[in-house]
């Protein structure tokens, strides 16, 4: 197409497309944070990922923890990652999780040696990541080969009405490029998950994205918990949204026309092929939803927000998209892209769709996010259950 | 049919032609139990359209409804299963008449049962 915007990115070893090119720190546990921030601030332009777990996870849990590091270092935003742990065994196996990448990782542990030795050792290794990130350079990329994550918070009746509507366009035109998007907010499908269940492609999808939904439920509903207030939240109820089913549909409304293509389990990397709308089974908070999905591989988030949730992610990009004037208004910083005149008839759908597709691009090619330029680097994991 | 529809026309541009610029309230769809107030409203006469139909609709609110919150479009007996987006969001826990804020005080969800005010 002659008009399509010129859209760049990092081409990694492994063909995947970055808009980023971070240098990260990652610790594998939480006893591992001091050292890998150390590091961080000995060497400028590396970014450490301190995190709150890693230690005595067993099982499942663990093994969401692991997929959740290794995902994050194998995101195409990051250019090169340093592994800090307490010991070799598990740290050794997130480097190796990441090293299939071809970018550059090492790992370092601390036992045996201390913090100031390690911080030391890494930094040393930072410095030569860092310097050789530099030199990378952005190339032409396709709009289908960057992976888009969505998902909304903070939500209230114009999410449904404005900021969802709106992101549902560039899901449709994202696809219709040829490229993959992520959404997931298992719990927050109540009412509505008829309507995912009926778009998925396939019988296989469909019972797929069913069991997951239905086992999702489960859980919650064993607790026998009130979850009034928990979901929905405090501030969608100030919002005005009533129950978990009004808030489901609006949520939907963000997911676009096309049909569903997978399920992925938290944190699955992202297989290549089929391109198209992915379903994740994640938790309906912020900042753990959009750390599964940055380690899944999406490398752009779009964020229709009612109340105005600030949240960012340390290597994705969260672009905010609001339609709720109040909010506009009041927290103005937060902010990517404003269509609260979608409820005051100023322009239809598609034009809105228009606004947010400028700034995603311009987004992709470089432009710092609200949430970037202003230190949002929520970095939280998914814990299934109690560790050992 | 919209119960309090009173501009209803088949030629929604002409229609539109003549009023005012900015709605007070939105409804997804025509046929909806709820509408959503875009701005602050006091008790009184209120104007809005529904987004799907683009058709316009008079309501007098009985309670002031901030932006974002919703009020009845019709009388709705206890129990009455409310429809927003032109599907089942919750049920009524009490009567509630045209024109009233409708909130947690008197909508439920009916899927998750321990979930209520």
């Amino acid at each position: 197409m002659a008009d399509q915007p010129r859209l760049t990115g990092f081409r990694r070893p492994d063909g995947s497309v970055g808009i980023r090119n971070h240098v990260v720190i990652l610790p594998v546990d939480d006893i591992s944070n001091a050292a890998a921030e150390a590091v961080a601030k000995v060497i400028p332009g590396t970014l450490a990922l301190p995190h709150g777990f890693g230690r005595l996870q067993f099982g499942e849990d663990l093994e969401l923890t692991f997929r959740t590091l290794i995902g994050t270092g194998r995101n195409a935003n990051v250019a090169a990652v340093v592994v800090i742990g307490i010991e070799p065994n598990w740290t050794n196996r997130v480097v190796e999780g990441i090293a299939s990448t071809g970018k550059p990782v090492a790992g370092l542990w601390i036992e045996g040696t201390g913090d100031l030795q390690t911080i030391a050792d890494a930094a040393r290794i930072a410095q030569r990541f860092v310097q050789d990130a530099t030199e990378a350079v952005r190339e032409p990329v396709d709009r289908g080969e960057i992976i888009l994550s969505i998902k909304c918070g903070e939500s209230d009746t114009t999410t449904g009405l404005g900021s969802c509507p709106t992101v549902s366009q560039a899901v449709d035109r994202w696809v219709a490029a040829g490229g993959s998007v992520i959404f997931g907010e298992t719990s927050e499908l109540t009412g509505g998950e008829h309507l995912i269940a009926d778009r998925c492609i396939d019988d296989a999808c469909r019972a797929a994205f069913q069991a997951t939904y239905d086992e999702c439920i489960r859980v919650i509903e064993a607790t026998g918990a009130n979850l009034l207030g928990s979901q929905p939240t405090q501030g969608n109820i100030a919002g005005g949204l009533t129950t978990i089913e009004e808030k489901a549909l609006g949520n939907i409304a963000k997911t676009g026309s096309v049909g569903v293509v997978g399920v992925l389990a938290p944190a699955q990397l992202l297989p290549a092929e089929p391109r198209g709308l992915w379903f994740m089974d994640t938790s309906s908070a912020a900042a753990e939803c959009v750390t599964l999905m940055a380690a899944a591989g999406a490398v752009v988030h779009l964020f229709p927000t009612g109340q105005g949730n600030v949240i960012g992610n340390p290597i994705e990009p969260v672009i905010k998209v609001t339609a709720n004037p109040k909010t506009v208004a009041t927290m103005s910083e937060h902010v990517d892209v404003d269509v609260s005149g979608l409820l005051r008839f100023e322009y239809d759908l598609p034009s809105a769709g228009d606004r947010l597709m400028a700034i995603i691009d311009r987004t992709i090619n470089g432009r710092w996010t609200a949430a970037e330029a202003l230190g949002h680097r929520e970095y939280t994991f998914t814990k299934l259950y109690i560790s050992a | 049919m919209p119960l309090l529809s009173v501009t209803t026309t088949d030629n929604g541009e002409d229609d539109r032609m003549s009023q005012p610029d900015v709605p007070q309230f939105l409804l997804h769809q025509d046929g909806d139990d709820v509408a959503v107030a875009v701005l602050d409203l006091v008790p009184g006469a209120v104007r809005g359209a529904s987004v799907k139909e683009r058709t316009w609709y008079d309501v007098v609110i009985s309670d002031p409804v901030p932006l974002g919150h919703k009020f009845a479009m019709v009388d709705m007996p206890e129990g009455h299963v409310v429809r927003k987006y032109g599907l089942p969001i919750g049920a009524t826990t009490r009567a509630v008449t045209r024109g009233e804020y409708v909130h947690t005080h008197n909508v439920r969800s009916v899927r998750w049962l321990t979930s209520r005010a």
